[in-house]
């Protein structure tokens, strides 16, 4: 078991961003329920999935929404502590923890906020290991959990409690309720014991994105080689350095997608990227043949501060490091790659593991 | 004739102008009592050509006092913020996110109410008055008297906070009241921030304001005086007592509009060197780009329309490191350099390695720390005398410095700027690149996707010719209901009212130009009710 304080909180946001991958919202309004949370009722205890019982319940929780609503009509606080409690009464049974749904983005921290208020535990793993922008995108689904009971909570003490034949018609509802809860609203879903998380989630995510925090915020203060140092604590891939050219974006389907053309510099001159997004950065060809693609990381880093670049601030002129980093082994399996591959966003590529080409 | 002040931490510039000619400039070292520099900076221009003040149409200062109160911590009054939305935003509430110290000096008085809106125009809560002048009371009570007001999505609607305003006033008839919607955009958090700290800097904006018409009293100048805003428009003094913060990034827009008025474009990037840093923006249209993102003031987090600046730590001041081990031996060189240690690092042959140019400067120490005025601090100004650009200070004390060593900072500071310009471009198309500010003897060369590299006359004083060809405008920000309208009548309705205004504000009538148009559909509101934004701008009279 460890504690999370502010400090650590601190670095667990600043990683978080770049395991959001350029996606997974700004985790911004996340830090400050959390911090103020942690001010106010304490520090939360992080346990491991094996210092759990076999039946101990875990239930993630999270935002769901407009990201201009989130900065607009923050939450009041009650609402996800009605969402986790709803679920557990639903089921029956006592709740011993919660957990982040996705390590990447403003997620990864909302845990934090519900942790600190009822005194509950956190558990150190993820349904993701990054972000994805989709809730049946989820390690869960892969080991057959359902993302119901789900419950969803605005402010004014209003919970929506719903029971679906598939985690896709959970999107479904779960979108349309939010509109009516003004576009925002606090979420609880993917219940299941330790001894399914065992299974089913990836460990130790929350640990790593701290990790991550940290090496970013001691390059940025000693002006160290930020770039190299973060390859290292993520494990992964230099694949490109290069500036930004063009920036094409459309939007499709409710998503924000794109491709931005990046110019080799240094040991890349000559050579040309092509980074494509969809709310994440999912994959990239180097003159015109795919390199690296989901469900790997690609961490799109500014090449002398380190600082993680979203898809929204893809920009002209900007100069870049694409580091990929290997995803958890879950999502290389065929179920998984069904989810999240290259083939779901419609790349025609089969997947190749990073390392394979990188390592 | 008009006189433009620019007021910065260090220097306190000034330039006379007769229509678009400048007729007299002034750089003078800023006050504690900043009217005292201004007062010394207006006497010496006026006394440089000895024109009778009475021949003066107006004053405009451009200003980062405030901003600076704001960062230092000092001069502000206690205020205590009212934000309307529970029973959303509770997790978070006003303040949360400031500095401690800022906060505690502030008072971090703060009270939630019912009220606020959603996204589409529904409440969030029925607004209860009772609520309202009970918490009214206790603010009263506290004996506080400045006060900020919030509400959620009040730029779409603002209806509660006017309200609110209005039972405060009740209670305390003299109050200092910032409504959030008055000053910014959607970002609770943000705009509610910039609420508070305007409550907090008008008690010194009165006695700044105050202090600048003495200045001109003092001198005998009868013309009105205008305060620059981040926009590149003006206010007047009475305006700038109610909002100071929208003095908060004057400083670089007067530099660029300065840059676009010396150089006749409007489509351009600026490169602003000053003796630390240097600034690199873009013109669009005569005025700077906005940025997108949140900008941080003293630790706080505003949304305000800032222009979009990139910063890098480069100036005039800016130290100059070679690599300890790769700085050549120059033959008999070291032993005479008894004024620069710095070049005594240099041992061991080979290339010129890593060449490094600031963040670290000496700043205003420049005139006594560079080694061209008898300093011992090997600074970018050095290497420029010494290549021969310039002619400043005493160039023999860099005559021994390494040709070759020149020319690789040189290089250096120009492939710094390249990369930083290339950054701020939009396209890969060469643009022209104008180049301003006290440091801009440092540009020597070419700059790699600059169609042309301008440095115009007085390039020194920029800012302060951007202060004095500010214009004046004004805005129309209201909901016209389209079901009673066409939309073109709405938006011309919405034009001749921001025009009306701008004439009200000084501007001469042939001269406005319509230079911001916003809709925004508000779907649950009756009667296809849509808000309007229009920003109308113009020359000042008299001019």
């Amino acid at each position: 078991m460890r504690i999370i304080d502010e400090a650590v909180l601190e670095d667990l946001a600043l990683g978080a961003a770049v395991l959001g991958t350029g996606g997974g919202g700004d985790p911004y309004i996340g830090k400050l329920m959390a911090r103020q949370a942690i001010r106010d009722y304490g520090p939360v205890q992080l346990y491991t999935l094996d210092e759990l019982n076999d039946d101990d319940l875990v239930v993630p929780t999270a935002m769901m929404g407009a990201p201009t609503v989130m900065v607009e009509k923050m939450p009041n606080g009650d609402d996800i502590v009605n969402a986790f409690l709803s679920v557990g009464k639903y089921i029956g049974k006592p709740v011993r923890a919660t957990m982040s749904i996705e390590a990447g983005g403003l997620n990864s921290v909302v845990p934090i906020y519900l942790a600190a208020r009822l005194g509950v535990p956190m558990v150190d793993c993820d349904g993701m290991g990054r972000a994805f922008p989709e809730l049946q995108m989820v390690t869960h689904t892969i080991h057959g959990i359902s993302s119901t009971p789900f419950a969803m909570s605005d402010e004014r003490g209003n919970t929506v409690l719903m029971e679906t034949i598939s985690n896709l018609w959970t999107e479904t509802f779960a979108r349309s309720v939010t509109v009516n809860m003004g576009a925002m609203a606090m979420i609880a879903l993917y219940a299941a014991t330790a001894a399914q998380l065992r299974e089913a989630a990836i460990p130790g995510t929350i640990t790593l994105a701290e990790e991550i925090g940290k090496v970013v915020r001691r390059a940025r203060l000693e002006e160290a080689e930020p770039v190299e140092t973060i390859r290292e604590a993520v494990g992964g891939f230099l694949i490109f350095k290069g500036k930004i050219g063009d920036v094409e974006r459309r939007t499709e389907a409710g998503f924000a997608k794109g491709d931005a053309h990046i110019e080799g510099i240094d040991d890349y001159a000559g050579q040309r990227l092509q980074l494509s997004f969809q709310n994440e950065h999912l994959a990239a060809r180097i003159d015109g043949e795919f390199k690296v693609t989901v469900p790997d990381l690609l961490a799109v880093l500014d090449v002398d501060t380190g600082e993680p670049i979203t898809t929204e601030g893809l920009r002209y002129g900007f100069r870049v490091a694409i580091i990929a980093i290997p995803c958890a082994e879950k999502w290389r399996t065929s179920k998984g790659l069904e989810l999240v591959g290259p083939a779901y966003f419609g790349y025609e590529t089969d997947y190749v593991p990073v390392e394979e080409r990188y390592g | 004739m008009r006189i433009g002040i620019d007021v910065g931490g260090t220097n306190t510039d000034a330039v006379l102008m007769d229509g678009a000619t400048v007729v007299s400039s002034t750089k003078t070292p800023t006050t504690a009592n900043v009217s005292q520099g201004i007062a010394k900076a207006m006497r010496e221009v006026i006394a440089d050509t000895g024109i009778d003040t009475a021949a003066i149409d107006g004053v405009m200062i451009g200003t980062t006092h405030f901003t600076n109160a704001v960062v230092e911590r000092k001069r502000l009054t206690p205020t205590a913020c009212i934000r309307l939305g529970l029973p959303a935003t509770v997790c978070l509430p006003p303040m949360v996110d400031w500095p401690h110290d800022l906060r505690e000096l502030v008072g971090g008085e703060a009270h939630l109410a019912h009220g606020g809106h959603e996204f589409d125009g529904r409440e969030i809560s029925a607004y209860q008055p009772d609520e309202v002048r009970e918490i009214a009371a206790r603010i009263r009570d506290a004996g506080l008297d400045a006060i900020a007001i919030s509400s959620v999505f009040s730029p779409v609607n603002a209806t509660f906070e006017e309200q609110t305003a209005d039972i405060v006033r009740a209670a305390i008839p003299d109050a200092n009241i910032t409504l959030s919607s008055e000053i910014g955009r959607i970002g609770l958090l943000e705009r509610e921030n910039a609420a508070i700290m305007n409550s907090c800097l008008r008690g010194l904006a009165a006695r700044t304001v105050d202090g600048f018409k003495a200045a001109l009293d003092e001198l005998q100048i009868r013309a009105p005086f205008y305060i620059s805003q981040n926009d590149g428009t003006l206010m007047n003094a009475d305006f700038a007592k109610e909002y100071p913060v929208l003095t908060f990034a004057s400083g670089p827009t007067n530099s660029m509009r300065g840059a676009a008025f010396l150089s006749g474009l409007r489509d351009a990037i600026v490169v602003d060197v000053g003796g630390t840093t240097t600034d690199i923006g873009v013109l669009q249209h005569g005025f700077p780009r906005p940025a997108a993102l949140a900008v941080d003031i003293g630790g706080v987090r505003t949304n305000f329309r800032m222009p979009d600046t990139y910063s890098i730590g480069l100036g005039g001041g800016s130290l100059v490191s070679p690599h300890p081990k790769s700085l050549p031996h120059k033959e008999g060189g070291t032993s005479k350099t008894k004024n620069s240690p710095s070049l005594r690092v240099g041992e061991g042959a080979g290339g010129w390695g890593q060449i490094k140019v600031g963040p670290q400067s000496v700043g205003y120490e420049l005139t006594s720390k560079a080694l061209v005025f008898g300093g011992d601090v090997l600074t970018a100004t050095d290497i420029i005398v010494a290549g021969g650009a310039e002619d400043i200070g005493d160039a023999s004390a860099v005559s021994q410095l390494d040709g070759g060593l020149v020319s690789a900072v040189q290089e250096r500071i120009m492939e710094m700027i390249a990369i930083a310009v290339d950054r701020m471009k939009t396209s890969a198309t060469p643009v022209p690149v104008i180049v301003v500010g006290g440091g801009s003897i440092l540009v020597t060369g070419d700059i790699e996707g600059a169609s042309e590299i301008i440095k115009p006359d007085h390039f020194p004083v920029a800012n302060a010719i951007g202060a004095a060809i500010a214009q004046v405008g004004g805005e129309c920000d209201r909901i016209f209901s389209l079901a009673e309208m066409s939309r073109d009548d709405a938006l011309d309705q919405a034009k001749a009212e921001a025009s009306e205004r701008a004439v009200n504000a000084g501007a001469n009538p042939s001269s406005i130009e319509i230079v911001d148009v916003e809709e925004v559909p508000l779907a649950y509101l009756p009667g296809n009710a849509t808000r309007i934004m229009v920003k109308a701008i113009g020359d000042l009279v008299g001019g």
